[in-house]
């Protein structure tokens, strides 16, 4: 953890304090329990998205890659019979090729990221409402699959499944990220793309890789919130949640321009996204000033942040000077 | 720099004895200096970075001012720009005493700058970045751009500058010469008395180069005073009326135009005598390491390259910027493509699809642009160096941090690369020292190949010694060294043998005896040999 993840933690810290004064039902287990779920929800999607923006890229498909394969999801084993272990594998691997077409494009074809996924986001919600109709995709009443609910949104002594494989993720994608080969390639590319391919990197595969790992923990939390709100209306599912991602890596210290942010960073931010959310409901704001909350903080927290650094930068400086001048 | 004890040796004044008395061939030795510092002095927290310095400017005289990095030149420069206060002395200009120049004092006396990295807008043409922001205009309420009278007012300027080019012509397309004549016009175009070029030849060609040098006579034809930085002594040499050598912030010494020698300028920059670069190495050269056939570039798609690299050799890569010389040397790293042809390695064929193909096999490149390909500047010291070689540091994937540092140690004191430790951020070295990192990056690999791509641009004379020293070593140690390089005393002096490019082909490969100037620039511009 370096200085800004606990600034972050501390912020998230006194937050939850202010909120629990006020209302002291911040605390109880069910409220908790809620929020901790949708933090493992959307950490998983905010994980994938870090992978990408480490790179200076960006994946804006996110939010409309949810709500297409949430739908292919429950068809398949709602209305196809199909076994619930295969549908879960062929989504994820679903989700990986659409990664992989990205990767693609933006590697091979050397178009920009953010015009390729802004039309992955425009494609893929439009397959996804077609392919229901602008129906709603759900299960028949009495549909049961009690070992994938359990998985997903079940819980464990209490702490959701959700917040469970979240953890477990966070774990295996640390590794990765700040003690594999990989996870030194990817910073390098989004450092110095051009210094990393002139020492041998293959950068156009890493890149690649990247958006493969954004696609399959998209395709994994499209599951996840498919079974968490069971049923799917395609024009509204997952609206935004590429920018709850983005969100989530900035305020984590995440640069947009590549080679920053931490996966504790990344969870941190999404953390505090979610209990900002919580706020909003716990405090009685209006939820429609939900967003603006959210834009507010996430201005202010990079504003301070960055203040922060230009005081850090002066005051080393100025010791700089006093040393020598004491000399 | 130890070399305090220096004392003065033929024709070489110190700052002690003012230099009033020196300039004799100079045509403007009869009049009066127009604009002089007298002992100035400014400071930044913890360094004195100009003290005790006084120059006299007379109209009509260039003036060649050379000093390492770092040793005050852009302190001076800065002073006479108005951009920062000395905190003692005098300027005085046409008489009148100033404790410090404003920009605007600095503008209206005449002073103009043409800096290192151009400042011009590539997406307009030349007229309208010489007149930026001071365009005539039609009356009107509008105020739109006369272009008729605007073109009138560039085009003698340009006459001045011998521009090749036309007042409407885009400055994407002109050279980097020409682009450096768009900024002197510009100078001109504020009736400027005194023109400051920094470092204005480190990226041209050789021909651009001369041409650049004839602008400057023809300023000093017109009375305009020039000072001329530069670490291309030679170049100097053959322009300045007089040598200005700074020194860790103080005047190290003058040399009048009779004086001014390379050797001298080289002692008076680093305080003590250089040793004479020109190698005595006994190594003879081996077996045909690299063999290029037939190889041809996006850039030259209808020219092929043929060229051998020897074990034990360095093989010097000249020719006029845009020759194709880096063209080549990415389609031997594996960065592009070729057209067609084919490398061997040692007798057996190589295909490249990549750089990591090329790394694989043993063919290491030091990039042109250090920043930009050869470093990551946000990455410390040990990471850069194990970049290219991350598998020789991880087991299972993962990374050992202790491997890294050991290997990272090793090159650093092997090379000598000055740092408080190999955790420190590469950004914050200096030029010798960052590109030491990206030598010591392939040194602690084994390379068969080494290719430098213009190794000691903007570096500094003492830690160009050291970059020369390793490529000797490696060439000792049987490794086939291609240097790429603008610099002519460079090519001359480090290559075994020079091969020279011309408009995508090699046109002549000279071998040591016949390794001259002349030659090189012969073959350069196209021409045979003598």
């Amino acid at each position: 953890m370096n200085k800004k993840d606990i600034g972050l933690l501390i912020l998230i810290v006194v937050v939850g304090a202010v909120v629990a004064t006020i209302n002291p039902r911040f605390l109880l287990p069910i409220n908790l329990a809620n929020t901790s779920n949708l933090i493992g929800l959307f950490g998983i999607l905010s994980i994938g998205q870090a992978f990408v923006i480490i790179t200076g890229g960006i994946e804006l498909s996110v939010g409309s890659l949810i709500a297409l394969l949430g739908v292919l999801f429950i068809d398949l084993i709602a209305n196809h019979g199909m076994a619930w272990p295969l549908a879960f594998m062929l989504i994820l691997v679903l989700g990986g090729l659409i990664g992989l077409a990205h990767g693609w494009l933006i590697t091979r074809l050397k178009l920009q990221p953010f015009v390729v996924t802004l039309c992955g986001l425009l494609i893929y919600r439009g397959i996804a409402r077609f392919y229901t109709a602008d129906g709603t995709a759900g299960f028949a009443f009495g549909q049961n699959f009690p070992t994938l609910e359990f998985l997903t949104a079940g819980r464990t002594y209490g702490i959701p499944n959700s917040f469970i494989a979240l953890l477990v993720i966070m774990g295996v994608t640390w590794v990765v990220l700040h003690r594999s080969v990989f996870g030194r390639y990817l910073y390098a590319i989004g450092k110095n793309e051009e210094a990393a391919r002139y020492s041998g990197i293959r950068t156009g595969r890493m890149v690649m890789a990247a958006y493969v790992i954004c696609g399959v923990l998209t395709a994994l939390s499209a599951i996840y919130f498919a079974m968490y709100t069971r049923s799917i209306s395609p024009a509204s599912h997952g609206n935004f949640y590429e920018l709850y991602a983005i969100a989530a890596a900035v305020l984590g210290g995440f640069s947009l321009r590549g080679g920053e942010g931490s996966i504790v960073g990344v969870i941190l931010g999404t953390i505090l996204l979610q209990e900002l959310q919580n706020l909003v409901n716990l405090l009685g704001i209006p939820s429609s000033l939900n967003f603006a909350v959210m834009g507010g903080v996430i201005l202010i927290g990079v504003l301070v942040d960055q203040q922060w650094d230009i005081f850090r930068a002066k005051r080393r400086l100025n010791k700089a000077a006093q040393s020598i001048s004491s000399n | 720099m130890t070399g305090n004890g220096f004392t003065a040796t033929d024709g070489v004044n110190h700052a002690e004895s003012m230099p009033g008395t020196i300039d004799t061939s100079s045509d403007a030795r009869h009049q009066a200096a127009f604009l002089s510092l007298h002992d100035v002095r400014k400071t930044y927290p913890g360094v004195v970075a100009l003290d005790g310095f006084s120059i006299e400017i007379r109209p009509g005289e260039v003036i060649g001012l050379v000093g390492e990095n770092g040793a005050g030149k852009s302190t001076l420069m800065k002073i006479l720009g108005g951009v920062a206060a000395p905190d003692r002395g005098l300027i005085r200009i046409d008489g009148v005493d100033h404790d410090r120049l404003t920009v605007e004092n600095s503008l209206q006396s005449g002073i103009a700058f043409v800096h290192q990295e151009l400042n011009l807008f590539e997406n307009l043409d030349v007229a309208a970045n010489i007149f930026l922001g001071r365009e005539p205009l039609h009356g009107g309420p509008l105020k739109l751009v006369d272009r008729a009278k605007l073109r009138e007012m560039v085009l003698p300027l340009l006459k001045r500058v011998g521009a090749n080019f036309t007042a409407d012509t885009p400055v994407s397309e002109l050279s980097l010469a020409q682009q450096q004549m768009v900024e002197i016009a510009k100078a001109l175009s504020i009736k400027a008395r005194l023109v400051i070029l920094d470092e204005p030849t480190s990226s041209l060609p050789l021909a651009e180069t001369e041409k650049l040098l004839g602008v400057i006579k023809g300023l000093k034809a017109e009375g305009i005073s020039v000072i001329f930085i530069s670490h291309r002594l030679h170049e100097v040499e053959s322009v300045a009326d007089r040598v200005i050598v700074l020194r860790d912030g103080m005047l190290a010494g003058t040399l009048a135009r009779d004086a001014i020698h390379h050797d001298q300028m080289v002692k008076l920059m680093i305080g003590r005598a250089l040793k004479a670069r020109t190698h005595t190495s006994e190594r003879e050269a081996g077996a045909v390491a690299l063999s290029a056939r037939g190889i041809r570039t996006a850039t030259y798609p209808h020219r092929t390259v043929d060229l051998d690299v020897l074990h034990g050799e360095i093989l010097g890569l000249a020719g006029l910027v845009g020759s194709g010389r880096t063209e080549f040397a990415r389609v031997v790293f594996g960065i592009d493509r070729s057209l067609g042809g084919e490398l061997h390695l040692d007798g057996k064929p190589v295909l490249l699809s990549s750089s990591a193909d090329a790394v694989a096999t043993g063919i290491f490149l030091v990039p042109e642009d250090r920043k930009l390909a050869g470093i990551l500047l946000d990455f410390a010291i040990a990471q850069n160096i194990s970049l290219p070689n991350l598998s020789a540091h991880s087991a299972n994937l993962l990374i050992s941090a202790a491997s890294e540092h050991t290997t990272a140690e090793a090159q650093r004191s092997n090379l000598g690369i000055k740092a408080p430790s190999v955790k420190t951020r590469v950004g914050t070295l200096s030029g010798g020292n960052q590109q030491k990192v990206v030598l010591a990056k392939w040194l602690a690999m084994k390379p068969k190949i080494m290719i430098f791509d213009e190794p000691t641009r903007g570096i500094d004379i003492g830690a160009k010694a050291e970059i020369y020293r390793l490529m000797q070593a490696l060439a000792d140690t049987g490794v086939a060294v291609l240097m790429i390089s603008s610099d002519m005393e460079e090519v001359i002096g480090v290559s075994d043998r020079v091969a020279v490019m011309h408009e995508g082909r090699i046109s002549g490969i000279l071998a040591k005896e016949q390794l001259d100037q002349e030659n090189v620039l012969l073959l350069a511009v196209g021409k045979s040999p003598r």
